[in-house]
C-alpha cells in the first residue's frame, strides 16, 4: 500500500461522512446529489448488495472515497467488481489515498470472489484516465455506446 | 496502429532511460538492446534533447539520462513529436459529400479514441506494463502490444 500520505486508513464510510462525499463531488462536478450519496450510502449498508463504500482519512483528516459494487451478468459480463465513484480532494492528491482506497476495493472485490475490476470513464478526463491506468487498468472487451434519443 | 520506426526508436529509448533513471547510456548500448540502428537512434535522441525529455553529456562516461516526470509524461507526448495523430481537416475529394462527412464521423471516433488511450498512459504506468510483460523483452512486447491493438 502506498503510504505517502502518513497514517492513511481505509474505513467504510459513516453517516457523517455524507456531507464531505456531497461537498467533495459538488466541488469536482459543480452538481449537488446529496440523494444520490444519501441512497449510494444506505446501499452499502446491506451486506446482500455487495456494495462497498470506503472512505479514507489521515490523522482526522478526510482524504477521499470510493464506491464500488459486485455486478453480474449485465451484457453477459460473469460477476465483476465495479468501481463507479472515486474522488480525492484536488489538494490531497498524489500521496497515495486514490492508490489505497483503489486497492481496498479490490480486497473487497476479492472476498467477495469476483476476479476482475472494471470502471468507465470520459473518454476526456485524463486525469482520471492516468490513475486507473496506473493501478493496472487496460481497456476491456466492451464499448460503450450512445445515442441522442431525439436523433 | 503502426508507428513510424523513428517514434519506435523514441518510445524505446525513452522507456530504457527511465527505467534507470540514476543511470547514463550511449545511443549504441540503447540501439543493441532493441537491435535498431544507432545512427539512426542518435538522430531521435537529438530531437528528444531539444524536447528536454533526455539530457545529454559529451565525453569520456558520457550518454543520455532521463530528464523528464515518468509520472507526467505520457505517450502521446513522445508520439506526437514525431509523427501527426490528429484527425485530417478536410480538404481531400468527397470529404464536402454526405458519405464523406459520415466517413470522417466515423474515422474521428477512431482517432479520439486512440489519442485518449496514448494519453493516459504515463512513461510510469507504461513501465509497469513492461515490468508485467518482462522475460527479457518487456519494452520491445509493451511497444508491440501497443501496435497490435485494434483500436475499435
Amino acid at each position: 500500500m502506498p503510504d505517502d500520505q502518513p497514517n492513511l486508513t481505509i474505513r467504510p464510510a459513516i453517516p457523517d461522512d455524507v456531507a464531505q462525499i456531497t461537498r467533495l463531488d459538488q466541488e469536482t462536478t459543480g452538481v449537488a446529489k446529496p440523494d444520490y450519496w444519501r441512497q449510494q450510502f444506505d446501499l452499502a449498508q446491506r451486506p446482500e448488495n455487495q456494495q462497498y463504500f470506503l472512505v479514507a482519512e489521515g490523522e482526522g483528516q478526510f482524504l477521499g472515497f470510493i464506491i464500488g459494487k459486485v455486478r453480474a451478468w449485465e451484457f453477459g459480463s460473469p460477476p465483476c467488481g465495479w468501481i463507479f465513484a472515486l474522488n480525492v480532494p484536488p489538494k490531497l492528491r498524489l500521496h497515495g489515498a486514490g492508490s489505497a482506497l483503489f486497492e481496498a476495493v479490490c480486497a473487497r472485490f476479492r472476498q467477495a470472489g469476483v476476479t476482475k475490476v472494471r470502471t468507465m470513464i470520459a473518454r476526456d478526463a485524463q486525469l482520471v484516465m492516468s490513475f486507473f491506468r496506473s493501478q493496472g487498468l487496460m481497456a476491456g472487451p466492451f464499448i460503450e455506446l450512445e445515442k441522442d434519443l431525439d436523433e | 496502429m503502426k508507428l513510424h520506426i523513428a517514434t519506435r526508436h523514441a518510445l524505446f529509448a525513452i522507456l530504457e532511460l527511465a527505467s534507470h533513471p540514476e543511470r547514463q547510456m550511449s545511443a549504441t548500448d540503447i540501439a543493441e538492446k532493441f537491435n535498431i540502428s544507432s545512427n539512426h537512434l542518435a538522430k531521435v535522441m537529438r530531437t528528444l534533447g531539444r524536447e528536454g525529455m533526455i539530457d545529454a553529456s559529451r565525453g569520456v562516461g558520457g550518454g543520455y539520462r532521463f530528464a523528464a516526470n515518468p509520472k507526467r509524461l505520457n505517450l502521446l507526448d513522445v508520439i506526437s513529436i514525431f509523427e501527426p495523430l490528429q484527425a485530417p481537416d478536410g480538404g481531400e475529394a468527397g470529404d464536402d459529400t454526405a458519405e464523406g462527412r459520415a466517413l470522417r464521423k466515423v474515422l474521428s471516433e477512431i482517432e479520439d479514441t486512440i489519442r485518449a488511450t496514448l494519453s493516459s498512459i504515463t512513461i510510469d504506468t507504461m513501465l509497469k506494463i513492461v515490468r508485467r510483460s518482462d522475460d527479457g523483452k518487456g519494452a520491445e512486447r509493451a511497444v508491440a502490444a501497443l501496435q497490435s491493438r485494434r483500436w475499435s
